[in-house]
């Protein structure tokens, strides 16, 4: 029952954007929740040092059609593999995870196989943000 | 949950307490999904008319760290809660961003705890058309009672009133003299007033005033409201707080407002809900059925005037002459 409940009628994505581990820089991820706003999505901001269990609880309660995650920390390769297990673990393993922040190309491309949907550095551009998020939310729902 | 066989399985995982079937039956709710239908009517004979204690008032007044404060003392006391945080939609991209649950602190593993962050989606007056139904679910969802964050209100956004049992009026010090007491709108609707940031200069002042407000206005044998500092910087007045909306609710049992209030509630909610549809109907009618579209072609050119148009479309209204 997972995705054909909905109707076809189109109703806002709902993402939500969390900052997992332990360091404090919130600009990027807080630039991209403004992006994904403008772009009419409905962003539920968890913000910083959320532990990968408080993620996907929200997630859950709050029903979202994808998740964000942004980390500086250089922790990507614990907690974004825990994420997903625990996402699968609640029978939502099919909601899409995408991340941003300072992820060594050998890691992205190890986390691309875990199942992170999509991976962007510094340089990505917000619009390349947007689409694609709407690209994997749509996909989802 | 005895009997819980005989509902739609969409409507017993709600009762039953599937945390997932829940916030999927309030997206249900939210989006307009002919889902949500069936599993309101199935679990409305289940719910139990819990208290919903509604927060508003000015933006930046502190009404999630009030609430963070409020769940963790409502757990240690063993009651189940949830929380319905409703922030404002963009007239521009219909976008929203909810940032309610920053300030929520509640364990991860702690099952007696729901949070939900709700965009308003166009609604006016504070909260979203779903509030009402999303909190009748989790009343259905055996929780204890729901706490309704509303939007940073302004003066008339008084909607909480149409949902909440009991309604906290949150301010801080230097809002305005006492003279902005007596506007309508806001001060109105208040069950419980919260002086927040109370650890600010000023505190005394503001309850003051609000204590002039309240003795203006209050009659022997009914409700008045109580006045309440507190600073969830110091974590102080949070226990007074809800030992006010208790006192609240215990007398809306004894003076039988509660059966009145929700009374009054529930009609408000019907007549709504058939605005609503008759509404949606009649746009369509106006221009797809060819003789109403003939009453509207008549009010265009000006041989019938838009009330005699509406009277002639009122379901008792008689055929016209």
């Amino acid at each position: 029952m997972a995705s054909t409940s909905r109707s076809p009628r189109r109703h806002p994505i709902r993402v939500l954007i969390a900052k997992p581990g332990l360091d404090g820089h919130d600009r990027g991820a807080k630039v991209v929740a403004r992006a994904l706003r403008d772009a009419g999505m409905e962003v539920i901001y968890a913000g910083l040092r959320q532990t990968p269990e408080e993620i996907v609880r929200a997630a859950l309660e709050e029903d979202v059609d994808l998740i964000g995650l942004s980390i500086l920390s250089g922790a990507h390769m614990t907690l974004f593999p825990k994420v997903l297990a625990l996402l699968k673990k609640n029978r939502a393993g099919n909601v899409p995870v995408f991340a941003g922040g300072i992820i060594p190309d050998e890691d992205a491309r190890r986390l691309r196989r875990a199942g992170i949907r999509a991976i962007f550095g510094p340089g990505a551009s917000l619009e390349e943000i947007v689409t694609t998020a709407q690209k994997l939310a749509r996909a989802h729902s | 949950m005895k009997g819980s066989g005989k509902l739609p399985p969409a409507a017993r995982a709600v009762v039953e307490g599937d945390r997932r079937a829940l916030a999927r039956a309030i997206s249900a709710v939210e989006n307009g999904d002919p889902s949500a239908d069936a599993i309101l009517s199935a679990i409305y004979p289940r719910t139990r008319s819990i208290p919903v204690v509604g927060f508003t008032g000015p933006l930046g007044v502190g009404k999630s760290s009030l609430i963070n404060a409020l769940v963790s003392l409502l757990r240690a006391r063993g009651r189940t809660v949830a929380v319905i945080a409703v922030d404002p939609s963009s007239p521009f991209s219909g976008g929203s961003v909810l940032g309610d649950r920053i300030r929520f602190e509640g364990r991860a593993d702690d099952d007696g705890v729901f949070f939900r962050s709700m965009a308003s989606r166009g609604a006016a007056g504070g909260v979203a058309a779903a509030t009402l139904e999303a909190s009748r679910l989790l009343d259905a969802a055996g929780f204890d009672l729901v706490l309704v964050e509303t939007v940073g209100s302004g003066q008339v956004d008084v909607a909480i009133r149409e949902i909440a049992s009991t309604s906290v009026v949150v301010l801080v010090p230097h809002l305005g003299d006492e003279v902005q007491t007596l506007k309508a709108g806001l001060f109105e609707i208040a069950d419980v007033f919260c002086v927040n940031k109370s650890d600010l200069p000023g505190a005394d002042l503001a309850k003051r005033d609000l204590a002039e407000f309240v003795a203006l206005g209050s009659t022997e044998g009914r409700w008045s409201p109580p006045i309440v500092g507190t600073s969830t910087l110091e974590t102080k007045g949070v226990d007074e707080l809800w030992t006010a909306v208790e006192a609240h609710e215990s007398y809306l049992d004894a003076s039988g407002e509660r059966r009145a209030g929700e009374r009054r509630r529930l009609a408000s909610e019907i007549v709504g809900l058939v605005r609503d549809r008759v509404g949606q109907e009649l746009t369509a009618r106006l221009e797809g059925d060819p003789s109403l579209r003939g009453l509207l072609d008549r009010v265009v050119a000006r041989s019938l005037d838009p009330r005699a148009a509406a009277d002639r479309l009122r379901p008792s209204a008689r055929p016209s002459r």
